[in-house]
């Protein structure tokens, strides 16, 4: 079994590395620095922290001018607060402002468990990938998050990073290196594609074993970035294997599904099918136990995976 | 008529030779004829579009000449000179006013004022960071500009320059609730490099602030979340400088100024009429509101 390791470390334990390298780099959060890990900074680099108190409006405008007057501003803070509470402020301010402001934010999805509707971020990749201008990333593993965070520190522009609550299980080895609007190709196969992105990706790549056993060839794509999103290597998939299907933890509207579709839709039609949390909001309980009653799992995904196929033509 | 033009000297105090930063040495009154010509400009400029904000423009015309025409130090030949003091205009509504100023301190050519609101136009309806020089934030959704200044604060407080932050916010703006989580936060960054003017003309779109939202005690609110407090006269430019001056000998806290305005300053049938505060005047209007601003 691979080892198990928080995203959110990474991201903190990355800023703080940043910090030294760059004293450009800020790091502002609304009062919820141990979760979202960015304590680490504000321990060693506390002048140029800001703590902006449960104030996620005024957090992501004050990151906005911060950026304008030539710092990096990394802000953090839930997935459902940034952009869920904050949505005209990261639109005006840093969407169609076109500022450099990195959004890190963590808890994203129903996966975050016991906290229960009111803190599952399911609509967050809707809200943010409707803007203008911004890079959207949504990491796999603990050192995909530490490159995503290296690679929006480096690029100019607005990005949104969305982070996991649970640990999960290494995808990747050291060596791996992100790169931004590009698929990865985690296994080749002819019958279908599956392309998934944060904790999906694990169960993505278990379906696909298990499907393989049955005789079901599948390809898994992880894809990191969801906007720019990587249209050569959809339409290769469609092309290749004539059937999709997307895995997320996420409304079944507005996010990777939805990106990947509309891909398909112009490119290159073929059937799809999409794993993803259905029109509802979940409840409170353990992430394993609501990613199995909101059919977020292997079995889930391999369950879509024969349905495509049926569908596929010739 | 740019501000070079007008009697006042410039001299270029840094080894970037990009722009002379303006050091105004005009007189009260030559500023009052300026004032004049933004009320002139803001007419003409919402008449020949047809649309825009001649109310909450008009009030501010004072505030902003103090500020291009006096206080800030700024070089309209060098618009993102990092030295520089920066404006917010946060009720971006207002942008006619600031549209005018920067014409005559020469950040684009005045003619373009006529260009406001058309299509390709560097202009646009609502302040746009992008597309004009001069301007410091894209705003236009109400509520943002403390935060956004607070920003530009904090960033010249790390980096140990002593530029300082200006920012215009409209009575009515201050419903917002995010103008309180930024007027906290300020004050916790203990932020004296920031000054805020509220243009207090007291009218919104529905009416009198105090029919439509009441903000009394509206000083007191600003002293209660921790700042140095200075009431003005907002179309009295000798103490609005003053009041500017004064904010500068202010420490560790950040400074409002609360100046009383009237909306529509100016032309007599837009004064304290809310009806203006989102229309523009119609030809008629154009003319006798230019007759009266001779």
């Amino acid at each position: 079994m691979p080892e198990v390791v928080s995203l959110r470390e990474a991201y903190g334990k990355t800023l703080v590395e940043l910090g030294r390298e760059n004293p450009d780099i800020v790091v502002l959060d609304a009062d919820l620095s141990p979760s979202t890990m960015t304590h680490f900074f504000a321990r060693e680099f506390p002048d140029r922290f800001f703590d902006c108190g449960v104030a996620e409006q005024n957090m992501v405008t004050i990151a906005a001018g911060l950026a304008a007057s030539g710092k990096i501003p990394f802000a953090s803070t839930f997935a459902v607060f940034v952009p869920g509470r904050s949505f005209d402020q990261i639109r005006m301010s840093i969407a169609y402002s076109r500022l450099n402001v990195k959004l890190v934010v963590t808890h994203g999805g129903i996966s975050v468990g016991e906290d229960g509707a009111s803190h599952h971020s399911v609509e967050d990749l809707a809200l943010i990938g409707s803007l203008p201008g911004f890079t959207v990333i949504v990491p796999a593993d603990a050192i995909e998050t530490a490159q995503a965070v290296r690679v929006a520190a480096a690029s100019n522009g607005p990005f949104y990073i969305r982070l996991c609550r649970p640990k999960l299980p290494l995808v990747y080895n050291q060596d791996y290196r992100f790169e931004l609007g590009k698929a990865v190709t985690m296994r080749q196969g002819k019958d279908a594609t599956i392309i998934a992105i944060g904790v999906m990706l694990s169960a993505a790549l278990e379906a696909a074993d298990n499907l393989r056993r049955q005789g079901i060839d599948c390809r898994v794509l992880n894809m990191p970035t969801l906007k720019p999103v990587d249209e050569a290597a959809i339409v290769k998939a469609a092309d290749d294997t004539g059937a999709i299907v997307t895995a997320e933890d996420h409304l079944e509207h507005g996010g990777l599904g939805s990106i990947i579709s509309q891909v398909v839709a112009r490119r290159h039609p073929v059937p799809m099918e999409f794993v993803a949390v259905k029109d509802t909001y979940a409840k409170s309980g353990k992430a394993t136990e609501l990613l199995q009653r909101y059919g977020l799992t292997a079995k889930d995904i391999e369950q879509a995976v024969r349905e495509v196929i049926k569908r596929k033509r010739g | 008529m740019a501000l070079s033009e007008l009697g006042s000297s410039s001299k270029a105090t840094s080894a970037d030779n990009t722009g002379a930063e303006v050091v105004s040495s005009l007189s009260v009154k030559e500023m009052k004829a300026v004032a004049k010509r933004l009320r002139r400009h803001i007419i003409t400029m919402t008449g020949r579009a047809g649309s825009g904000h001649p109310g909450g423009s008009l009030s501010a015309v004072e505030i902003v000449t103090a500020l291009y025409f006096k206080v800030l130090r700024h070089k309209p030949q060098d618009p993102r000179w990092g030295d520089r003091d920066r404006f917010i205009l946060s009720k971006g509504h207002a942008a006619p006013v600031l549209y005018a100023a920067l014409a005559e301190c020469g950040y684009f050519p005045v003619d373009e004022l006529a260009t406001l609101r058309q299509l390709d136009s560097r202009l646009q309806g609502h302040t746009d960071r992008v597309a004009t020089p001069g301007v410091e934030m894209s705003a236009g959704a109400l509520g943002q500009g403390l935060s956004f200044a607070i920003g530009v604060a904090l960033a010249g407080r790390l980096n140990s320059q002593d530029y300082r932050v200006y920012v215009l916010l409209g009575d009515g703006e201050c419903d917002e609730g995010q103008i309180w989580e930024a007027a906290m936060a300020a004050a916790h960054f203990k932020l004296d490099n920031l000054v805020a003017i509220v243009d207090n003309n007291g009218q919104q779109i529905d009416g009198w602030n105090r029919d439509v939202m009441n903000l009394d005690p509206f000083n007191k609110k600003w002293q209660a979340f921790g700042w140095h407090v200075i009431e003005v006269d907002g179309h009295d430019l000798a103490r609005l400088i003053t009041a500017f001056d004064r904010a500068k000998l202010v420490k560790g806290k950040p400074t409002v100024i609360i100046a009383h305005t009237i909306k529509g300053k100016g032309v007599s049938f837009m004064e304290n009429n809310p009806d203006f505060h989102g229309k523009a005047p119609d030809a008629e209007e154009v003319e006798i509101a230019l007759k009266e601003l001779e």
